[in-house]
């Protein structure tokens, strides 16, 4: 008896959480949304100004498609490690979640360092913002993408701690759930940066 | 595909999609480094390669569907991309008319 009703209790729970989770993860879905918003306008002013180069130079001469063919694969990979993570997640293994977190971590800050690294190199070599109108926006759009994922990342960091320090618990699962989205949403950005930006670009 | 309590798909889901984009990130390099096409071919096929890869992503990473809870994510989702689609449409149709009609052209130059 006592049993019996503190089974329905826990599932009375359980349905409370998973109240909680859905109506969370669709007030950040709607958020992300927005950011969409913001990004699909940064694309437009792009798309204006990447033909004004004010004498700078164009895309094709300053963009290494190799080099950006690998930040592309680590974001994409980064995003897969994700989803993987969220499984353990799922089945409540803690240390293959922190495992899964950890290497999607390493790969998102490759990603990052090599961005920055560009970015020094075409400023060091005079291309910074300044320089045109086609690279005030060039920089204007993949810097925002670049500072969404390092928020990822520090994000991410945060709740490799919490799930160390709280357990699988339904205010982490919830957490990491909307990270998730964050995450997998940052990769489809990069999707349209990698195309129009570079493929594009460099024809 | 599973669909256990609302849950985050499947790990063949997530190999699925991740193998299709890896193919879709593939195949547009080529065809830049190629040099394959015309140039106006060419944008049309790596943006319609950058669509398809869209979809994939948002169905195998995102698990949006029209079943159940979903359904409100994905209806605003379409209608974030209708906006996302007016909006960047609706700049380069306008910008593009004001190019073509506040440049001085040589023909109105040496009409003054």
């Amino acid at each position: 008896m006592t049993a019996h009703s503190a089974n329905h209790h826990s599932d009375d729970h359980h349905d409370h959480d998973a109240e909680v989770k859905s109506k969370v993860l669709f007030g950040f879905w709607i958020y992300i949304m927005s950011d969409l918003i913001i990004f699909s306008c940064l694309f437009a002013a792009y798309a204006v100004l990447h033909t004004h180069l004010f004498g700078g130079p164009s895309g094709k001469e300053l963009f290494d498609l190799n080099y950006v063919m690998i930040e592309t694969f680590l974001l994409l990979t980064s995003s897969f490690t994700y989803g993987l993570a969220m499984l353990e997640a799922e089945k409540n293994n803690k240390s293959l979640t922190l495992v899964w977190l950890f290497i999607t971590f390493l790969l998102g800050a490759g990603f990052i360092g090599m961005e920055i690294n560009e970015f020094h190199h075409l400023i060091l070599e005079g291309f910074g913002p300044h320089r045109s109108a086609f690279l005030s926006s060039f920089f204007g759009l993949v810097g925002t993408h670049g500072l969404h994922v390092t928020c990822g990342l520090i994000w991410m960091a945060m709740m490799m701690f919490q799930v160390c320090r709280f357990g699988l618990t339904p205010m982490v699962t919830r957490k990491l759930a909307c990270l998730s989205l964050f995450w997998h949403f940052l990769d489809i950005v990069w999707i349209f940066v990698f195309t129009i930006v570079y493929l594009m670009g460099v024809m | 595909m599973s669909n256990h309590q609302g849950g985050h798909g499947s790990a063949k889901a997530y190999i699925i999609g991740f193998i299709l984009s890896i193919i879709l990130t593939v195949v547009p390099y080529y065809l830049v480094v190629n040099h394959s096409m015309a140039v106006d071919e060419l944008a049309l096929a790596v943006m319609v390669i950058a669509v398809g890869q869209l979809l994939i992503q948002v169905i195998f990473f995102l698990h949006l569907s029209f079943k159940g809870e979903e359904q409100g994510k994905t209806l605003s989702f379409i209608f974030i991309l209708v906006v996302v689609a007016i909006l960047v449409i609706g700049t380069l149709w306008i910008m593009w008319n004001l190019h073509e009609n506040m440049m001085p052209n040589d023909m109105n130059m040496l009409n003054h």
